[in-house]
């Protein structure tokens, strides 16, 4: 059994890696140079479910759940458990509300309890939320990890190209935006990495406000990860002014210390997105496509990629099955 | 049903297209609000040369008429900028102007939207003008080239309905025979109940019905409060009394009414 996968952004690469696990053989093609030309490369790596189901489907909350332990089995000691922290600014507190009447799995902070858990926001904050279960991992680190993991367990990558180097029985299309669904749209999202040693902080916050909601996602080493911006456009090109400064405002509004963070990098991608914004997993022929991730690859690929791989398998032991009669 | 720029518009409520949970979401909306005007923002959407094509498909596909709109524009040029490239990617002379004044507040700068408006109805647009409730603004609008006038009621995206209902009686008063939408700051359906029973022409809203916990109930909600609210209207409801007046008639006294 030989299962082509076209793609290596999570999706693609969450699903190589579940095939190998059932000793499928696997070949991955990229046709780009390495890891960073995906929209995975600019994400957030915020497993973050709960706090998602704000504007998502329930099934976003119900699936998303498996990617925390998922993560935490494949690439143990990359998933930090510290939970997500809600807050607002004075004047929006009513934004908190809001978020309080969509999700569950919150505790309320008080100003004492939130400087306790992240002492930097002391005193910066009446109240606050803290979504305990939640979790998030550096998706660079993550994603370079899984490709080693995958060439050491015997797939083969290939990087800047199309074809693959031997037939195969099965071809699964994860290329998101790249690929030729008609039904997937383009949602672009703009990002900043700062790096910022006088701010600490354990935990992804997420600063509410009724335009322009931000989160700051901490990596290592004073390095922040702040996002990020949802446009219904197609356009691959340069973060735009208007967007970095509702970034850098909200950096800076949750703390002071981001004035001083130097800007490390900036980025925008493309989400691939279905009219739902949730991810599609189908079957046609020898094809399989699954794709549409928008804002949720690092969480929901893990049960897609289970789910697409036993589907997978079952659908080449049946082949077998049929052309031993 | 009204008329606007001589065209008859069957539905009092024009919604909004952006911040739903999905376009899926959005169109579900649509359906369930009856609307037949949809008004589409353009600067950030179509950011650089990628416009949003699929997402235009979409609202395409849901077979109404599309108003773009200036959303986020501060300045004259910006906004006659937009309403140009509106026109051709839409195909439509239809505008709905917005010349923010304030970041922060998002009040209109009725300056430059008088400008802007003047500029574009020379230039063969069907303006519709995000302004405020005063009447003078109103009237330099109408002299500007104008049919229709969209105050608003109270800041965009506050939710706060109707602060100054008085302001929108005279407002009323002020233009009978001008079409009147109340743009921005609805936040519920007895806010637009409110003010159709106050003989204002149709709703313009987006936020109350794309961040409610479920919009598409939302959407059919405030179309309902639309419809009675208007048939209040055209059945003449009873202005308020400081006095107590009894509804039944008491025995053996003289009614002198």
């Amino acid at each position: 059994m030989k299962v082509g996968v076209k793609g290596a952004g999570v999706a693609g690469l969450a699903l190589a890696y579940e095939l190998v696990s059932r000793g499928v053989q696997v070949e991955l093609l990229e046709k780009h140079k390495g890891l960073s030309a995906s929209a995975s490369w600019l994400a957030g790596g915020m497993l973050a479910p709960w706090c998602e189901r704000e504007s998502a489907e329930e099934d976003v909350l119900r699936l998303g759940q498996t990617s925390i332990g998922w993560w935490s089995k494949v690439l143990p000691g990359q998933v930090r458990h510290n939970g997500t922290l809600v807050v607002a600014a004075p004047r929006d507190t009513g934004e908190l509300s809001r978020f309080v009447s969509r999700t569950s799995g919150f505790t309320w902070l008080d100003a004492d309890a939130l400087g306790a858990l992240e002492p930097d926001l002391e005193g910066r904050f009446a109240k606050g939320l803290h979504f305990a279960g939640e979790a998030h991992l550096d998706p660079r680190q993550a994603l370079t990890a899984l490709q080693a993991k995958l060439s050491e367990s015997g797939a083969r990558i290939k990087f800047e190209a199309k074809q693959f180097t031997a037939a195969t029985d099965l071809v699964a299309d994860c290329t998101g935006m790249a690929s030729q669904d008609t039904q997937l749209r383009p949602v672009r999202g703009e990002m900043l990495i700062l790096h910022a040693p006088d701010v600490s902080l354990s935990r992804p916050v997420r600063f509410l406000h009724p335009r322009i909601p931000v989160y700051v996602v901490p990596r290592d080493n004073g390095v922040f990860m702040v996002g990020a911006t949802m446009i219904e456009s197609g356009d691959r090109g340069a973060v735009s002014v208007r967007s970095t400064m509702e970034l850098l405002n909200a950096a800076y509004s949750l703390h002071p210390g981001f004035a001083e963070a130097k800007i490390i990098e900036t980025g925008a991608g493309l989400r691939p997105a279905y009219p739902d914004n949730l991810p599609r997993l189908t079957f046609s022929g020898n094809t399989l496509s699954m794709n549409g991730f928008y804002r949720h690859g690092f969480l929901l690929a893990p049960h897609f990629a289970m789910e697409a791989a036993h589907r997978i398998v079952k659908h080449l032991q049946e082949k077998t099955l049929e052309a031993n009669h | 049903m009204f008329e606007v720029y001589g065209e008859t518009v069957a539905s009092r409520f024009l919604l909004g297209t952006a911040q739903y949970p999905s376009p899926q979401i959005l169109a579900d909306a649509v359906k369930a609000s009856g609307a037949d005007i949809l008004t589409v923002s353009l600067r950030r959407e179509t950011a650089g040369s990628g416009s949003g094509g699929r997402f235009w498909d979409l609202i395409r596909e849901m077979n109404v008429k599309v108003l773009p709109n200036t959303a986020g524009c501060h300045s004259v040029k910006e906004a006659v900028t937009t309403a140009r490239m509106a026109r051709d990617l839409f195909g439509t002379d239809w505008i709905k102007l917005e010349v923010i004044g304030h970041h922060d507040s998002l009040q209109p700068d009725v300056f430059g939207l008088v400008e802007a408006a003047r500029i574009l109805s020379d230039d063969g647009f069907k303006v519709f003008p995000y302004t405020t409730d005063d009447i003078v603004v109103g009237e330099r609008l109408l002299e500007a080239g104008c049919q229709v006038l969209m105050p608003w009621c109270a800041p965009i995206g506050s939710a706060k309905g109707p602060v100054n209902p008085d302001a929108l009686r005279a407002y009323r008063s002020h233009f009978s025979g001008v079409p009147l939408v109340v743009d921005a700051g609805l936040g519920r359906p007895s806010h637009a109940a409110a003010v159709l029973e106050l003989g204002f022409d149709a709703v313009l809203l987006n936020t109350a019905v794309a961040k409610a916990g479920d919009p598409v109930a939302m959407a059919r909600s405030f179309a309902m409060a639309i419809e009675a609210g208007r048939l209040a209207y055209e059945a003449q409801p009873l202005e308020p009394r400081d006095m107590a007046v009894p509804s039944t008639p008491v025995l053996g006294m003289a009614v002198f009414e």
